[in-house]
Order: structure tokens, then C-alpha cells, then sequence
């Protein structure tokens, strides 16, 4: 079974964020990047599938020099070979629409049974990605997934709704699914791994070697202001030494808001 | 030239989800902006008692859609009878609340008709003849006005919350309710769906607890969640947690708060080590009163919370609890 797994590069969890001069985005100095959390567990499920059932896991990321990191830690971790679409007119593809069809044309040439992305990402967290590919390529997908259980030329896959609901739903393959964080527990590349990852093949794609241009990615959705969301409460912040501020806290909770 | 408004009213097993109410407020108010006719439309089988409540609500009409590969949900059968009502109507906006049905088919929809989708709005502004819609990055951290352009018609999902759904306007007399026909015969549904299920019965029903003591991804590793569970236990609270704790079994999953967890409004919901994603906040954020403790200032948690100690949680959730103990010893 072959699978795609698209993984997409983010600024780390912990980071800092500060508005960038320009008002229209996050400043990126300082900023160190990891893979989109749920991008990993995506990957993560393609290795699984891959060790129960054979084939091989293919990876493929857009965006600039730094993504090559992540795509090297996939394949350290086990991916087989990997796809990185890299230039300047790959930059202007910024909403969801262009990065799919950048995607889309880059995988044409693949013959895979699944391919697995995120749920969404860290960043900007569009949740399209996935299923605009899929419509391009015609394949049927399933959101949210939990649990995949390739059987014959079908796919099973654990759907999550929700307020605590799911749903198994049946699928003909090829399929694309998109996979919610958590759905397994994310392995470390091994020493072994690493060293193995440095003989395997990372293609680099241009615009042009698809037959790309910059209008063909051009993004309907533009940010016109990026800023911090506006407070909807007034916190009074506690400061002082651990049981100073844990005296004042209990005596607002106390008698100011009344809840204990 | 494409008009109008249509807000996608969205059901499971005959009932409304009440978040299409929810965007139903962003779609009057984007009719008001920009002078634009808001109708409706639902999809299903036997639907007539949806469309007859949305139609006491202030818009022009409810479209009803109804075929028997729509009786139940299906992404393949919503993106083709969702693309024939938009080619049919041709609106100039079509508005979704941001739920997983949605999630599951709009984007395909929007591919579908080559229209560009922005998804997760937490508010709009009518510029002009135009709309900038608001939404949220890097999980509630950053909100961004979104301006589209070189579009005549754009879909827009509303996150749950965003909006009241008592604050949807009702109308002065029942709107118009139509029945469209769609052409669904050439349509393969592809995927097949087992009944709905919940994983487990509920347990706990949080929703009742006055007091709840939450954590997250800040306790690190489950030994440290004794810290917080003694926090609980001083103070009589229900203990509960994020997303990330169930996921790692440290918490069983009918603990957790959030969008695929339970919502809460308890009088006191104490947030030990979680940053605030969106996912969580969904799920708490009308409690009566909010205290977060978080080494991150700038952890979203604080633009909601009521009061905030920014610090290492090690040493001040033992603080508290010793406190606690302390006050109640008193009384």
C-alpha cells in the first residue's frame, strides 16, 4: 500500500509570537520551526499502515530551504523518499486554494492508495488543504479520522463528530483522509533512522517543472491586518511569590468573585 | 452578477444543529451591511419541520432540499446537491457554521465550484460593497482581517461561539419556504456510514460541576498531575483537562473540555498549564469566573480569564492547595 502523507512546516508551539512591521503577519525572526502537529501524526499512522501492510510512504512539502528540515526528520523516522516543491513562485500560493493545486500537480505522477494530511494546521489552520486535493484528483475522503483500517480495496476509517460522537465510514481506495492529532502515539527517529535518511531521495520540484505559474497559485484571500485578538475580560493578574499569590488569589475568589 | 446570501442550515437526524443559528446572526448582520437578500437552505429527507423553524426567522425564504441520497449525511451527496443550489441561486455569499459536518464537505463544495472558501470567522466588517471577514491564526494566538479579492461569489464558515444564537432576529411573518429539486440520480454516494456511536458511556457529567480545576499540556507528564488532582480535591472541584492530557491516556477522555469534549460554564473553572487553543476555549469560555495559571503571558487563556498568575505552575498550584486547605480549615 502507498501512501502520501502531506506535511506542511510551522513555527513551534512555544514560540513567541510578535506582529511583523508590516502589520500583516508574524514576525519570523528568531522563530524555530517544526512539523505541524497534526501533520506528524498523519505520517506517523502512513508508517504504521506501511510496517502492518507493505508499500511505501512517500512525503511531499511546500515552502522554503527550512522545510527540508522537517522532510528529513520524516524520512529519519521512516518515510521512503520525499517531494519538496521549492521556489519563489511557491511563496505567492498563500491560501488554501493555490497550495492544493501546487500539491495536486506535483502528485499526478504518483500512483497511491491513501493520502494522508493533517486536520488542519498550526498556523493558519484553513482545514482545506486536504479536500480541495481531493476534489481535484476525484478521490472520496473522510475528515477527523481516529482510526484507519485498510480492508482489500476499501478503507474503514474511525470518524470523529462531535461532543464525544463517531462514525465508521467505508471508503473505496484511492482515498484521502485527513487525521486528528492523536490518533496514535509519534515515534522518535532512531540514530539508525537518521543515518538510513541520508540516502534517501528528496526531489526537488519547481514551479515551472509543473507547468506552474505564479497566476495559477495567485491567493484569493489576502491578510490585510494581523493583530493580538482584543481581550474580552479584563484579567486581574496576581503577582508576588508563589504563596503570596495564592493567598491573594483564594481571597478574590473569596470574597470579590464569591465561587468558593 | 451573482446576489444574495445563503446561510447553509445544517441537521443530523431531523435536528437543527444550533450553531447554523449561531451563523445565522453573521448572516443578518452581513444582509443589513450590505443590503443583500439572506434566504436559507436545508438538506435531507423529511426536513419540513426545520425548514418551518427557520422560516419564523427574519430572511427572505428557506430553500428545502430533499432526496433520498441526502437522507443521510454524506460528503459526496452534499458537495453535489450543495453545487447545483449555488449554480441555481448563484449568492454572492454563502455562510456555514464552522462545525465537523462542514469541515467534512465545504471545502470540497468550494473546489467544486471554483470558489475560494474562509473558513473559521469569529467576525465580519462590510466595507463598502465588500466584506473583510475576521479570523483567528496559529489557534487563536493572532486574528487576521481577510480580504478576498478577484471573487464574485465567496463561502465563509463562522466558529462555533462566535456569534449568539439568540440573538438570531425573528421575522414578522414566516418566510417562504420552497422545495428545490436537485438531479442527484447520476450521483455515487462513495463512501458507506455505520450508525453514530459514543465511545463510552459518560461517566462524569461535568457540565453539572460548580467547580472545576482544568490542566493541560503544561503538567508535562502524568506523575504531575497528582498536583493537580490534590488542587481539586482541597477545593471540592471536578478535575478535568485539554485535549492533549486525554489523548495521552493521563486523563480518561470523559474528563476533557473542548470541541470533540464536553462544554462547560461552571462558577469556577481554575486552568492549571493550558494555553488557551481555540479547541478548549470553545468549551469553557462562559464560565462564571476564569482563572488561569500559565508561565506564558501571552498564553490566549489570558484574554479570557478572570484572573491570571503567570509563574511555574510546580510551585503555585502546591501554594494554592496549601491555601486552600489553610481558608477551609478556617471556616
Amino acid at each position: 500500500m502507498n501512501i502520501v502523507v502531506c506535511l506542511k512546516q510551522v513555527p513551534k508551539k512555544d514560540s513567541i509570537l510578535r506582529i511583523a512591521a508590516d502589520g500583516k503577519w508574524i514576525d519570523e525572526r528568531d522563530i524555530s520551526y517544526e512539523m505541524s502537529e497534526a501533520d506528524s501524526y498523519a505520517l506517523e499512522e502512513a508508517l504504521r499502515q506501511k510496517e502492518k501492510h507493505g508499500g511505501e510512504v512517500i512525503v511531499i512539502s511546500l515552502g522554503p530551504e527550512r522545510v527540508r528540515q522537517s522532510i528529513k526528520e520524516a524520512l529519519a523516522k521512516g518515510a521512503d523518499r520525499a517531494i519538496h516543491l521549492q521556489d519563489a513562485v511557491f511563496d505567492t500560493a498563500t491560501d488554501a486554494a493555490g497550495v492544493a493545486r501546487a500539491l495536486g500537480a506535483a502528485l499526478k505522477a504518483e500512483k497511491c492508495d491513501l493520502i494522508l494530511t493533517g486536520l488542519q494546521s498550526d498556523d493558519y489552520g484553513f482545514a482545506q488543504v486536504g479536500l480541495i486535493l481531493a476534489e481535484q484528483m476525484n478521490l472520496p475522503s473522510a475528515t477527523i479520522v481516529m482510526e484507519v483500517q485498510p480492508e482489500g480495496d476499501t478503507v474503514r476509517v474511525k470518524r470523529e463528530l462531535e461532543s464525544g460522537w463517531f462514525q465508521w465510514v467505508r471508503l473505496p481506495m484511492p482515498a484521502l483522509l485527513t487525521i486528528q492529532s492523536g490518533i496514535n502515539q509519534l515515534r522518535y527517529a532512531t540514530l539508525k533512522g537518521i543515518m538510513a535518511a541520508k540516502k534517501k531521495e528528496i526531489r526537488e520540484v519547481k514551479a515551472a517543472d509543473l507547468g506552474l505559474t505564479s497566476d495559477d497559485l495567485k491567493a484569493s484571500q489576502t491578510i490585510e491586518r494581523a493583530y493580538l485578538p482584543e481581550k474580552t475580560k479584563r484579567t486581574e493578574f496576581i503577582e508576588g511569590k508563589p504563596a503570596d499569590a495564592a493567598a491573594k488569589l483564594v481571597e478574590r475568589l473569596r470574597f470579590d468573585a464569591r465561587v468558593i | 452578477m451573482s446576489q444574495g446570501i445563503l446561510l447553509f442550515i445544517e441537521q443530523r437526524d431531523g435536528v437543527l444543529n444550533k450553531t447554523s443559528l449561531e451563523a445565522m446572526v453573521a448572516a443578518q448582520g452581513i444582509a443589513s451591511g450590505t443590503g443583500e437578500k439572506l434566504s436559507a437552505v436545508v438538506l435531507g429527507k423529511s426536513i419540513g419541520s426545520i425548514g418551518a423553524e427557520i422560516a419564523s426567522k427574519k430572511l427572505e425564504g428557506v430553500h428545502t432540499v430533499e432526496d433520498d441520497k441526502l437522507a443521510e449525511y454524506t460528503s459526496d451527496g452534499y458537495v453535489a446537491a450543495l453545487k447545483q443550489v449555488v449554480e441555481k441561486l448563484d449568492p454572492r455569499f454563502v455562510i456555514l457554521s464552522h462545525t465537523y459536518q462542514v469541515r467534512d464537505f465545504a471545502p470540497k463544495l468550494a473546489a467544486a465550484l471554483r470558489k475560494t472558501f474562509v473558513t473559521d470567522c469569529v467576525g465580519f466588517r462590510v466595507d463598502g460593497s465588500e466584506v473583510v471577514f475576521t479570523r483567528q491564526i496559529f489557534q487563536g494566538k493572532i486574528n487576521t482581517d481577510v480580504r478576498v479579492t478577484g471573487a464574485s461569489q465567496v463561502l465563509a464558515s463562522f466558529q462555533a461561539g462566535a456569534y449568539r444564537a439568540d440573538k438570531a432576529e425573528a421575522g414578522e411573518s414566516p418566510a417562504a419556504i420552497t422545495s428545490l429539486e436537485v438531479n442527484m440520480t447520476d450521483i455515487k454516494i462513495r463512501t458507506q456510514a455505520e450508525p453514530k456511536f459514543q465511545e463510552a458511556k459518560q461517566a462524569v457529567d461535568l457540565s453539572q460541576a460548580p467547580l472545576i480545576v482544568a490542566v493541560g499540556r503544561g503538567i508535562k507528564n502524568q506523575e504531575n498531575i497528582d498536583i493537580v488532582k490534590k488542587l481539586a480535591q482541597a477545593l471540592g472541584a471536578e478535575i478535568a483537562a485539554s485535549r492533549p492530557i486525554c489523548d495521552n491516556e493521563w486523563l480518561p477522555m470523559d474528563r476533557q473540555i473542548g470541541s470533540s469534549g464536553q462544554t462547560v460554564a461552571p462558577k469556577l473553572y481554575l486552568a492549571v498549564g493550558i494555553s488557551g487553543a481555540i479547541q478548549h476555549v470553545v468549551g469553557m469560555k462562559n464560565s462564571q469566573t476564569i482563572v488561569a495559571i500559565n508561565k506564558d503571558a501571552e498564553a490566549p487563556i489570558f484574554d479570557i480569564a478572570d484572573y491570571g498568575i503567570v509563574g511555574d505552575l510546580f510551585e503555585i498550584v502546591p501554594a494554592l492547595t496549601a491555601e486552600i486547605a489553610k481558608v477551609k480549615g478556617e471556616g
